[in-house]
């Protein structure tokens, strides 16, 4: 009777052992290349988020959520951000939050590009999208395995490997977003004799962004799963307060690190969700949002002209 | 008239081997032939016209029929699989990368179907798109937006988002983007179907008021047979990527020449679409005093011109037979009930102004007089019998 156990004949575990072995001694010039940035990156945002005082960050926080999302998310902000305190990990929660903004940094500078170039070549599209597609259904967990290989253990790696699973998203709803832009729009584009360079960042990349913050509220709650996950590496932040609460079967410890990570990730989502969704029929929420930002006064203008020409008879039409 | 716009022989079939299909139809074979034997789809079939120089051109056809892909053709957003489209001589379907955007820049505009406004521009940012692509200044391209924006009657609307306004609003501002670039040639593809029957007959008579004063060369594409009617200048009707009839208005509806084509005509409002000139018959003045002449009607009567050859009054055939057998004086004769229409008004204007029993004059610009009108011959040329076409005539 043949047993399964007979045909394990390949020593595939050894294959891949001297495989990576022989990457990590003969490439490693290309893995300082990639852990460089983003070490960089990250201690810079370390610094900034543990350097910037509680209640100023708290302000900060708020009125972000308040103008790029609503004063209802705004309130949660401040509840949540006081409870993280309160449950007595601020520190790792601020270093987890650096691990997340740094992955949205280096994925928005990567994932983006590398979506319009998929979105503008069938070619580039076919070779990256079962890339995508492996990245996507292999378990987070299973990252750490080559990312220890290939670039130790510590915080730095745990952000390689955030970056890792934290992309495909980005690079997904960026390729979608351009390719979903309505042909007349692109027509248009070319009609009046736009350069391919002028269509994209005057048809395309314009109309393909609510798409592509949706796919940036993606890669931010991926990032959040694996800021956790990478704890197992030895990276600092709230994953690792609950891998030790585990460790030491301290169940209180862990469930603090837990309960952090879930208002943290409600946060983050809350606020990300509301920039992708479009604010009218067109959708353009990002630079209002941004420019509403600095500007309360034009904001607040556009929103009752709205009004108005949803109300109808407040506004004189010729075509009545 | 010049010609400001040539198509030659134009063909296009949507495959990346054009040849088989190009050689079929070289041979004489028809769109379905080809699909059945080759399973490519031909667009255009051996097209050629000519639109002179600030006409409305109508191509009109129903879906399928080729009449978007001849659009998109001549500005390249469909490329042409073979054949010639020349610009004031210049051939477009040749031109490298950087003449043809230079040309859609500055010589050719367009109109979509759905406006194809960005959402997230206003609608002055919208206007001054073209101008944008062409690195114009952003406080000249503002003014020309402006400017154009007041053209199409939305001055004050710069500031707004397309999605606040009404699909009439946002084809003027369509409208005014393919403007703002001073483009002599404008394509209007479908320019005015997704809108609501009242608005589009608005925006119909706001195309012709403008058309009066900008003189642009307009192709303009349509399903709608009444709309190229009333627009067009000339019309050119496609069918399964082919060219069944060209020719004015007038002469289509008089002479549709396939049955195809007779089915559009067949329900025309002739009353309107024909002219006093094309029903009157035309009269031959012959001396009758000092400085007067005399213009018969055909029952028996006629009118009396003075030296320019305006209408004086009418004779009753009683009073003129009178008048003939030497007669009294001819001032207390003159009837001067004489009803007066222009060459150019409809047979609709004209069976309006007519009155029983009183005679019916057809005058030029200059108030000449060129024909006389009878009721007969309105009913005429209102019912589908064509009226026999007068020498000189519009249906040249």
């Amino acid at each position: 009777m043949l047993d399964a156990d007979d045909l394990a004949v390949f020593p595939v575990d050894s294959w891949i052992q001297d495989g990576v072995a022989w990457l990590a001694l003969n490439l490693r010039p290309l893995f300082l290349a990639i852990k460089w940035p983003v070490e960089y990156v990250l201690n810079l945002n370390i610094y900034l988020l543990h350097e910037i005082p509680f209640l100023a960050f708290v302000a900060v926080a708020v009125l972000l959520a308040w103008r790029l999302a609503s004063l209802g998310v705004a309130a949660f902000t401040a509840i949540a951000l006081v409870a993280i305190a309160a449950l007595g990990v601020w520190s790792e929660a601020m270093t987890t939050l650096s691990l997340i903004t740094t992955a949205i940094v280096i994925c928005a500078a990567v994932g983006i590009p590398i979506g319009i170039g998929c979105a503008r070549s069938d070619r580039m599209w076919s070779v990256v999208r079962p890339v995508l597609d492996i990245m996507q259904t292999t378990p987070t967990f299973v990252y750490l395995v080559p990312v220890v290989m290939l670039f130790g253990v510590g915080t730095v790696p745990g952000e390689v490997a955030v970056v890792t699973a934290a992309a495909p998203p980005l690079i997904r709803f960026t390729n979608l977003g351009i390719r979903m832009v309505e042909t007349e729009m692109v027509e248009a584009g070319l009609a009046f004799g736009a350069t391919k360079r002028q269509l994209l960042w005057e048809v395309q990349l314009p109309l393909a962004v609510p798409t592509i913050l949706g796919g940036l509220n993606q890669t931010v709650l991926t990032a959040m799963v694996m800021s956790v996950v990478v704890a197992m590496i030895g990276a600092e932040g709230l994953g690792l307060v609950v891998l030790q609460g585990l460790g030491r079967l301290d169940v209180g410890r862990a469930a603090v690190g837990g309960i952090a990570i879930v208002l943290l990730a409600m946060v983050l989502d809350r606020i990300t969700q509301k920039l992708a969704q479009p604010g009218g029929p067109g959708g353009r929420p990002l630079l209002r949002s941004l420019r509403g930002l600095f500007r309360p006064d034009r904001a607040i203008e556009g929103k009752t002209v709205g009004a108005n020409a949803v109300g109808g008879p407040a506004v004189a039409n010729p075509d009545q | 008239m010049t010609e400001r716009l040539r198509v030659e022989n134009l063909y296009k079939v949507f495959s990346k081997s054009p040849e088989p299909a190009l050689r079929m139809l070289a041979q004489g074979a028809k769109k379905a032939e080809v699909l059945a034997k080759t399973g490519i789809v031909v667009g255009l079939n051996d097209v050629s016209l000519s639109v002179p120089t600030g006409a409305i051109y109508m191509v009109m056809g129903l879906s399928g029929s080729g009449k978007s892909t001849l659009a998109r053709c001549i500005n390249r957003l469909n490329e042409p699989s073979a054949g010639r489209i020349l610009l004031d001589g210049q051939d477009i379907v040749t031109a490298g990368e950087a003449e043809l955007r230079d040309i859609r820049r500055t010589r050719i505009s367009m109109v979509f179907q759905h406006f194809a406004l960005l959402p997230n521009r206003t609608v002055a940012e919208n206007t001054e798109f073209g101008l944008k692509l062409q690195g114009v200044a952003p406080r000249v391209r503002r003014q020309r937006a402006e400017e154009v924006l007041s053209i199409v009657g939305l001055a004050r609307w710069g500031n707004h988002y397309p999605h606040e306004l009404s699909g009439g609003m946002r084809q003027r501002v369509g409208l005014a983007r393919a403007l703002a670039t001073d483009a002599d040639v404008l394509i209007m593809d479908e320019a005015f179907s997704a809108l609501d029957p009242l608005i589009r007959t608005e925006m119909q008579d706001e195309l012709l008021r403008l058309q009066r004063s900008l003189k642009k060369t307009i192709l303009f594409i349509t399903h709608d047979f009444q709309e190229a009617l009333k627009l067009g200048t000339r019309i050119a009707i496609m069918a399964d990527g082919e060219l069944v009839r060209e020719g004015t208005p007038q002469s289509i509806v008089l002479d549709p020449g396939s049955d195809y084509v007779a089915a559009f005509t067949r329900e025309v409002d002739r009353s309107r679409l024909f002219d006093a000139r094309s029903a009157m018959n035309p009269v031959a003045p012959v001396p009758l005093a000092a400085g007067l002449s005399l213009a018969e009607t055909g029952d028996g009567g006629g009118l009396v011109l003075d030296d320019a050859g305006r209408v004086v009054g009418a004779l009753d055939a009683d009073t003129l037979r009178t008048l003939r057998n030497g007669g009294t004086s001819l001032g207390n004769l003159l009837r001067k009930d004489v009803v007066t229409v222009r060459e150019c008004d409809s047979l609709l204007d004209a069976a309006r102004a007519h009155r029983a029993g009183r005679p019916m004059a057809v005058v030029d610009t200059e108030g000449r007089l060129t024909g006389t009108l009878a009721a007969d011959r309105i009913l005429a040329g209102i019912a589908s019998a064509p009226p026999p076409q007068p020498a000189g005539g519009p249906h040249a």
